[in-house]
C-alpha cells in the first residue's frame, strides 16, 4: 500500500488504483487524487511502460491524470448504483482479460455515482479502432457512451474499469469472474 | 503577499460542453415547467469559483487563473471555462 503523499514508487510489477470516494468527489471525482504527490511517479511508470489497473474512483483518477482518455460523468439517473452487473468482453487481447473468450458475458458487481464514460465523437471512434473498448455493459445502467465500462491505453498496459472485480472473486460473493481478470495478470507475468 | 504583490479577484465559470448529458439541469427545468414557474427551454447547471490572488501584476495573476482552470477547475473533455476579474 503506497501513501497518496509518497512521491516514489518502489520496485513493482503493477500498479492498482482502487476505488473510494477520494476528496469527497469534490470538483469532479478522481479530480484532486489525480494532483496527489504520488500521481507524478504513476504518470512516469506508464510512461516506462508500466502495468496500471483503475477499478472505480481509480479509473476516474486515470481519465483525469489523462493517462486514460475520456471522462467519467455523474449516472443519467442521478443515483448510486449498486448491483451485479453484466458485461461483456470486448477485447480479450489485454494482460487483464486474456482468460477469458471474446465476446464472453461475465458478471461483475458495480457501486458508483459517477461511472458514465463519456468521450467526443471523432476520440470514440479512435478508441474503437485501437480496440481500446475493454468491457462493455449489457442493459447499460449508467448512460455510458457505446456501453462501455472499461477501456484500455493504446499500448494495452493501462486499464481502468468502472465495475469491482476485487468483489467477484469467491461464489460466495456470487461470481469468480473478478477471480479470473487477477488470474489473467498473473498468467501474463 | 509580499509588498510589491497585489490582489486581484476573479469569478471563474463553468459548464459542460454542448453534447454531454446534464441530468440536474434537466431535473431543474422539469420542476420549473411542473411549478408554472415560468416557460425555461433549456437549464444548464455549472459552477462558479472566486479566485482571490496575490501577483506581481494583472498579468501574471491572469497566466495563472488560466493555468488553474485549464489544470485544475475544468477537465477538458466535458467542461468549458470563462473567467473574468471582479472588484469585490
Amino acid at each position: 500500500m503506497i501513501w497518496h503523499k509518497e512521491t516514489t514508487l518502489p520496485k513493482v510489477d503493477l500498479v492498482v488504483l482502487p476505488g473510494g470516494f477520494s476528496y469527497g468527489d469534490y470538483l469532479r471525482c478522481g479530480a484532486i487524487a489525480a494532483k496527489s504527490p504520488i500521481m507524478k511517479a504513476v504518470k512516469n511508470f506508464y510512461e516506462i511502460g508500466g502495468f496500471i489497473i483503475g477499478i472505480c474512483n481509480g479509473f476516474q483518477i486515470l481519465t483525469e491524470t489523462k493517462i486514460l482518455p475520456g471522462a467519467l460523468i455523474p449516472n443519467t439517473n442521478q443515483k448510486f448504483i449498486c448491483k451485479d452487473q453484466d458485461l461483456i468482453v470486448a477485447n480479450n487481447k489485454t494482460f487483464f482479460t486474456s482468460n477469458f473468450e471474446h465476446n464472453k458475458t461475465i458478471s461483475i458487481p458495480i457501486a458508483h455515482h459517477d461511472g458514465q464514460y463519456f468521450l467526443n465523437g471523432p476520440e470514440i471512434e479512435e478508441l474503437e479502432q485501437n480496440e481500446g473498448i475493454v468491457l462493455k455493459y449489457r442493459d447499460n445502467p449508467n448512460g455510458s457512451i457505446k456501453d462501455i465500462a472499461g477501456v484500455c491505453s493504446k499500448n494495452k498496459r493501462v486499464i481502468g474499469m468502472m465495475p469491482h472485480p476485487e468483489r467477484a472473486v469467491d461464489k460466495e460473493l456470487g461470481s469468480i469472474s473478478g477471480l479470473r481478470m487477477f488470474e489473467s495478470v498473473i498468467s501474463n507475468f | 503577499m509580499t509588498l510589491n504583490e497585489e490582489v486581484f479577484k476573479f469569478k471563474v465559470e463553468v459548464i459542460l460542453k454542448k453534447g454531454v448529458l446534464d441530468p440536474q439541469g434537466e431535473a431543474i427545468k422539469q420542476s420549473i415547467n411542473i411549478n408554472n414557474l415560468g416557460n425555461i427551454l433549456d437549464v444548464k447547471q455549472g459552477k462558479l469559483f472566486e479566485l482571490t490572488a496575490s501577483s506581481k501584476n494583472r498579468e501574471q495573476a491572469i497566466k495563472e487563473v488560466e493555468r488553474i482552470c485549464a489544470d485544475l477547475l475544468t477537465n477538458s473533455v466535458i467542461e468549458e471555462f470563462k473567467y473574468y476579474e471582479v472588484s469585490e
